[in-house]
């Protein structure tokens, strides 16, 4: 690693955790989705410095829409008030089981040895980023892809006929 | 050390660090590109600034013109001064907030609005490459792989800043405001997303250079993507909360929508991202639909050795293609009435995403059986691609109007189809005749539905 790419990539990766901290401890839960869309940005700036342009924009796009539609959801549906009057919804036990998830994760990533990642060897820059990505979606991981298709096709389906169904009289 | 040899010492080391280089080749040397790219971004940001200040001169111009008024002449010759005269008065004024406003979000509400719009353009190619002592400058800010996808990710962020100020207010408007503009928005951008697949399909790649490659070699996407083209036309206008689709801001129901609890230079931010929407979407209409900076009818622009004044012109013919889309958003502003909410909504989801997905359909199969066919990539391509487009946007036209819109308002209609309508619409008409509100809200094909009988008995 250049020093230029490793103070962009500690730049990025304080940014992201950071954010995720901020994220984690807001009250209200509009400023908590605003940071969420920080920690996206962060993660999509290692993206590029990975040289992933297309997974960075991608990031962005998915996720900054989605977290979006999470915030009329908060907005609109949970009719939250003003910060100081919301009740914490939160219970001893999900925080428990949260907290031992988070560190299992950790010990994880810890246990880890780092040489004992796979290794790839650098693409030669290519014109096109979107053909990579496309050969390989479309050949090795065919099956994955169309699964992931029906999955989210099912999601969509359940979605309209919930949203169509009468109330009981 | 005397200053002569200072300044000849500097001069060797910024020969040093700015090498010169072909003319025709991208240059090697990182410092170039670096202030290379800081010049650029100066230069993009100033005229934009600018160009914004004055298009809210434009639009009040283009609106006297259209009700035959002269519009403001005052400030400077022309009034072209009017722009520098109301950003005076706004900087003056007093910036009010609300009680029990959020501080932190109603001061960034504003500049997320703008912020997005604006970085748009760092993608856009301007013109062709300038030729430089140093090397070949690429005419867009940054030349990105991903641009278009990129153009996606940065224009879907711009209903933050409206979310945002609706929320942060703490008022009941402003909130109700900004949730229709954040439905609208985030409907209306997954048809912006579909109508532009098709671009890809038929250029192959995310980036945009490519895309005014294809353009430029194969013909403008407008006459093989027509339809892309109308649908996307559509949801700019949506997207951007102009009329026929500003409900965000509909007056008559929430005082002035999200910004209703702004004032001063903050009030004045959601007012030039207004307008800086609308150049970044005539921006992309030009790059994606029109050829970019291509000249029609010449391989001249398109071909190496560039020069200047190959920029030059590309440049301005960018300019142009961009604006006479703006003028088109100013004279749909000033000719067209609002939509109704559930219109919108039924359009948005009924028929422009429906019709998008549709149509990516065709464009796929039409390009595949074209390539089976053998037909060459070039101009006989997008001829028969045309061909296609004709066919279908009569369809549409025809399937669209069902005899409402082209047939004349006077048009006679048939007993069963007068009683349908009668029985449809729920304002008698006599009373929709005399009540100014209701013919407000009322739609064009409304309005006719209601004055149609009344011709048919004039006639009768």
């Amino acid at each position: 690693m250049t020093p230029f790419y490793r103070f962009q990539f500690y730049l990025f990766a304080l940014m992201a955790i950071g954010a995720a901290l901020l994220f984690v401890t807001r009250r209200s839960p509009v400023s908590a989705a605003l940071w969420l869309v920080n920690v996206m940005f962060a993660l999509s700036g290692l993206y590029v410095m990975l040289d992933a342009p297309f997974v960075a924009a991608v990031q962005v796009l998915v996720y900054a829409g989605a977290i979006m539609v999470v915030f009329i959801f908060v907005v609109m549906l949970l009719n939250l008030g003003r910060p100081g009057q919301l009740p914490d919804l939160r219970e001893v036990a999900p925080r428990l089981g949260a907290g031992v998830v988070g560190i299992a994760i950790l010990a994880n990533l810890l246990a880890v040895r780092r040489d004992a990642l796979p290794t790839v060897a650098l693409e030669p820059h290519a014109d096109n980023v979107v053909t990579p990505v496309a050969e390989l979606l479309f050949s090795d991981y065919l099956l994955a892809f169309e699964l992931t298709s029906i999955v989210l096709l099912v999601a969509v389906v359940g979605a309209v006929v919930l949203a169509k169904r009468k109330a009981a009289p | 050390m005397t200053a002569p040899v200072v300044l000849s010492a500097l001069a060797v080391d910024l020969a040093a660090w700015f090498p010169r280089h072909d003319p025709q080749q991208a240059p090697e040397s990182v410092y170039t590109f670096a202030v290379a790219s800081a010049i650029k971004m100066l230069i993009v940001f100033t005229l934009y600034m600018l160009g914004v200040a004055l298009l809210t001169l434009a639009e009040r111009k283009v609106s006297a013109w259209i009700q035959d008024r002269r519009g403001p002449n005052r400030a400077g010759p022309f009034g072209l001064l009017q722009p520098v005269a109301d950003g005076l008065k706004n900087l003056m004024k007093e910036e009010v907030r609300p009680a029990g406003a959020d501080k932190w979000l109603f001061i960034i509400a504003p500049m997320l609005a703008f912020i997005p719009a604006m970085l748009v353009w760092a993608v856009l190619p301007l013109a062709t490459p300038l030729p430089t002592p140093w090397g070949l400058i690429d005419m867009a800010v940054a030349t990105l792989p991903v641009g278009y996808l990129f153009m996606l990710a940065v224009s879907s962020l711009g209903v933050y800043g409206m979310v945002l100020a609706g929320w942060s207010s703490n008022n009941k408007y402003s909130l109700l405001g900004s949730l229709r503009s954040s439905a609208q928005m985030v409907s209306y951008e997954i048809a912006l997303g579909m109508s532009t697949i098709p671009v890809l399909l038929l250029a192959g790649n995310v980036s945009l250079d490519a895309i005014i490659a294809q353009q430029a070699h194969m013909g403008w996407n407008v006459l093989s993507l027509t339809v892309a083209w109308f649908i996307f036309l559509v949801a700019a206008f949506a997207e951007t909360n102009r009329l026929p689709f500003d409900l965000p801001e509909a007056e008559a129901e929430l005082v002035a929508g999200y910004h209703t609890e702004y004032s001063g230079m903050k009030f004045s931010m959601f007012f030039i991202a207004e307008y800086a929407n609308m150049a970044t979407m005539s921006g992309l209409m030009a790059a994606l639909y029109f050829g970019g900076w291509d000249i029609p009818f010449t391989q001249w622009d398109n071909e190496a050795p560039y020069s200047v004044l190959k920029t030059l012109a590309t440049l301005s013919m960018f300019a142009a293609k961009t604006g006479v889309f703006l003028f088109l958003f100013m004279w749909v502003r000033w000719t067209l009435p609002r939509f109704r909410y559930d219109q919108l909504m039924t359009l948005g989801w009924g028929i422009m995403l429906p019709l998008a997905l549709g149509y990516i359909l065709v464009v796929a199969t039409a390009t595949l059986a074209l390539d089976w066919l053998g037909v060459p990539r070039d101009w006989r391509f997008t001829m028969s691609l045309l061909a296609l487009n004709v066919v279908l946007t009569a369809l549409l036209l025809l399937w669209g109007d069902r005899g409402r819109l082209v047939s004349p308002a006077s048009a006679r209609l048939d007993a069963r189809e007068l009683a349908r309508r009668r029985a449809r619409s729920t304002v008698a008409p006599s009373t929709a005749m005399g009540a100014p509100s209701a013919r407000v809200l009322a739609t064009a094909s409304d309005t006719e539905a209601q004055q149609a009988p009344a011709a048919q008995e004039v006639g009768a």
